[in-house]
């Protein structure tokens, strides 16, 4: 029985997570044509490659279909209820990195955090009729942070992409959305709320439960964890 | 699953709420999303189960039966009014898996205003004696109480209004507390923007529905705020003390006599306390010995507001309490489209009701 490590299957994820491992003396390749979706292990005996979306990773650990896999911390808590009773951090890699975040417009010179994103909210509904709409793909994440912090009379549509460009289109009047600098959000002539910061993200090698797993996929785990850790 | 015996138990409590003069009712399973959303906000998508309609748009597999029977009574119904029901409630579990994500509920509302304490009494009561045999302890409160306490607060409407709206939010309603009572120091940037002769001078350009008059408004709301008075030490005290008051109720009847006499506004709330005591012990209750808890109800119960119990089992079983309930007035004057009666009432489970007997 071998372990099955899931790896983002293209771009800049997917090479630098080679990389990542590469230093580690564990060699990650795509085996047959660039476009294949096949790969390779080697210098560890026991590793089978699964190329598939980062998106798709949370989900395959959680069923055990994989043993191992890379994505961003963002999509395991907002894909899994309870993530860290289903699945286990193994390392932060350090690349990968984007905050999610509140955004609201610059004209909102009147709010600068949850509490005025609060007050601003109840005027909304009241002014308007409709609870104040905040933008986002991340509704696990946002809705909990909310609740925590208190905020209410808003509501959450999903936006997959160009989540920047609802308050324009007036389809929503903030943003909840994943930035690394920023510049995307500022040139769409947005702002981050001082206490915005939902969740920073990073690039981690998360293991699933292993309530499952043979003697011989624990060995393995062992030494790979022997190698990591150098 | 629900056994055999759950159902057994249900049929055996709705009839003996409908023996006390209750109207057998029900409700659908599928409600309009757009109701519970308006009313619990983006929180209950985390607790209930949504499915789409082609028609009639997003739907939820009812939550709970107090909504839809509430409505079907500001429609048709004319008061007094008794009703019982039971049946599957749906919850998602997001944390415990041991928790079911569907349960039977049994209920019993009251809409009679013609004596509210008696009324209170009436459920309290009918749920106690339903429960004589099981053991559970009671617990009630008072959210009227808490209401009456920051409507007397002295300080400006707009304070007390937002206040009132996180009342079932702890958090928020401290942190509100302590910046309207100048703990929480204005921030710089806040501060400076107020300062200026005219803050909306140079406004990047307004994108989205929310406007430029919108944003000029609320400037004008906040430099109300930074000049008002703050909330003095004594009332956030008084309000401490309100809501960490935990006793029998004839020792919190007391306790709340003293905090009336700085906060008179709580005095009507409290003689309706008194009231409901007494009808209460007209029915048989031992109040010398009822327990009530002033915060009681605050983080979970978020459309009561008024009178709130609960019967719970033996903390080391860890299952939420097999009964609950209260008072929510407010609740149907939203429903009701502005027009509202007085209503009280409750549920029991009969699935934690087995539970706490089999672990005695």
């Amino acid at each position: 029985m071998t372990l099955k490590l899931g790896v983002p299957s293209k771009g800049r994820l997917m090479e630098k997570t080679f990389d990542w491992f590469a230093a580690r003396g564990v060699t990650l390749r795509k085996s047959g044509s660039d476009r294949e979706y096949a790969g390779a292990v080697d210098g560890i005996d026991g590793i089978e490659l699964v190329l598939l979306s980062a998106g798709e990773v949370p989900r395959e650990l959680d069923a055990g279909r994989i043993h191992l896999g890379v994505t961003g911390s963002d999509l395991v808590r907002e894909k899994l209820s309870s993530w860290d009773q289903r699945v286990v951090e193994v390392a932060k890699m350090g690349f990968g990195g984007a905050d999610l975040i509140i955004a609201v417009p610059q004209a909102w010179i009147d709010v600068d955090n949850l509490d005025d994103l609060d007050a601003v909210a109840a005027a909304f509904r009241a002014n308007h009729g409709f609870r104040l709409r905040i933008a986002t793909k991340y509704h696990r994440l946002v809705r909990d942070f909310l609740r925590e912090n208190g905020v209410a009379d808003y509501q959450l549509v999903d936006s997959q992409g160009a989540t920047e460009g609802t308050i324009r289109n007036e389809t929503a009047e903030a943003v909840a959305d994943i930035t690394s600098t920023g510049e995307t959000l500022r040139a769409n002539g947005l702002k981050i709320l001082g206490d915005g910061l939902i969740h920073a993200s990073q690039a981690t090698l998360f293991r699933g439960r292993r309530s499952n797993w043979s003697k011989e996929q624990r060995e393995i785990l062992k030494t790979l964890d022997a190698k990591l850790a150098r | 699953m629900t056994g055999q015996s759950n159902w057994d138990r249900a049929r055996s409590y709705q009839a003996a709420i409908a023996e006390r003069g209750a109207v057998i009712t029900d409700a659908d399973y599928l409600q309009p999303a757009e109701t519970l959303l308006d009313l619990y906000g983006e929180d209950i998508r985390a607790r209930a189960f949504t499915t789409q309609d082609p028609l009639r748009g997003e739907q939820m597999l009812r939550p709970d039966f107090t909504v839809p029977i509430v409505q079907q009574h500001m429609a048709f119904g004319a008061e007094p009014a008794r009703y019982t029901y039971f049946g599957k409630v749906f919850r998602k579990q997001e944390i415990d898996e041991a928790r079911p994500s569907e349960f039977v509920q049994v209920g019993f509302e009251v809409f009679d205003g013609s004596d509210v304490a008696a009324a209170d009494a009436e459920v309290f009561a009918t749920f106690a004696e339903i429960l004589a045999d099981v053991p559970v302890t009671p617990v009630t409160g008072d959210i009227g109480i808490l209401r009456a306490a920051v409507m007397g607060l002295k300080t400006t409407e707009r304070r007390r209004a937002a206040l009132m709206r996180h009342l079932w939010r702890p958090r928020r309603f401290k942190a509100l507390l302590d910046r309207f009572g100048g703990i929480t120091p204005v921030p710089a940037a806040r501060a400076a923007l107020l300062a200026e002769a005219d803050p909306m001078a140079n406004l990047p350009s307004v994108l989205g529905l929310r406007s430029e008059s919108e944003i000029a408004l609320r400037i004008e709301a906040l430099r109300d705020d930074a000049a008002a008075d703050p909330i003095s030490n004594m009332e956030r005290d008084l309000l401490d003390a309100l809501l960490s008051v935990r006793e029998t109720a004839p020792n919190a009847m007391t306790l709340l006599g003293d905090i009336a006499v700085d906060l008179p506004s709580i005095s009507t709330a409290v003689d309706g306390m008194s009231a409901r005591l007494d009808a209460l012990s007209a029915r048989g209750i031992d109040v010398e010995t009822l327990p009530f808890e002033a915060a009681y109800g605050r983080t979970s119960m978020e459309y009561y507001d008024g009178f709130v119990f609960g019967f719970s089992a033996a903390a080391d079983l860890n299952i939420p309490p097999v009964a609950t309930g209260g008072r929510y007035d407010a609740l149907t004057t939203v429903l009701g489209a502005g027009k509202g009666v007085p209503a009280v009432g409750g549920v029991i489970r009969p699935d934690l009701v087995a539970i706490a007997e089999a672990a005695q």
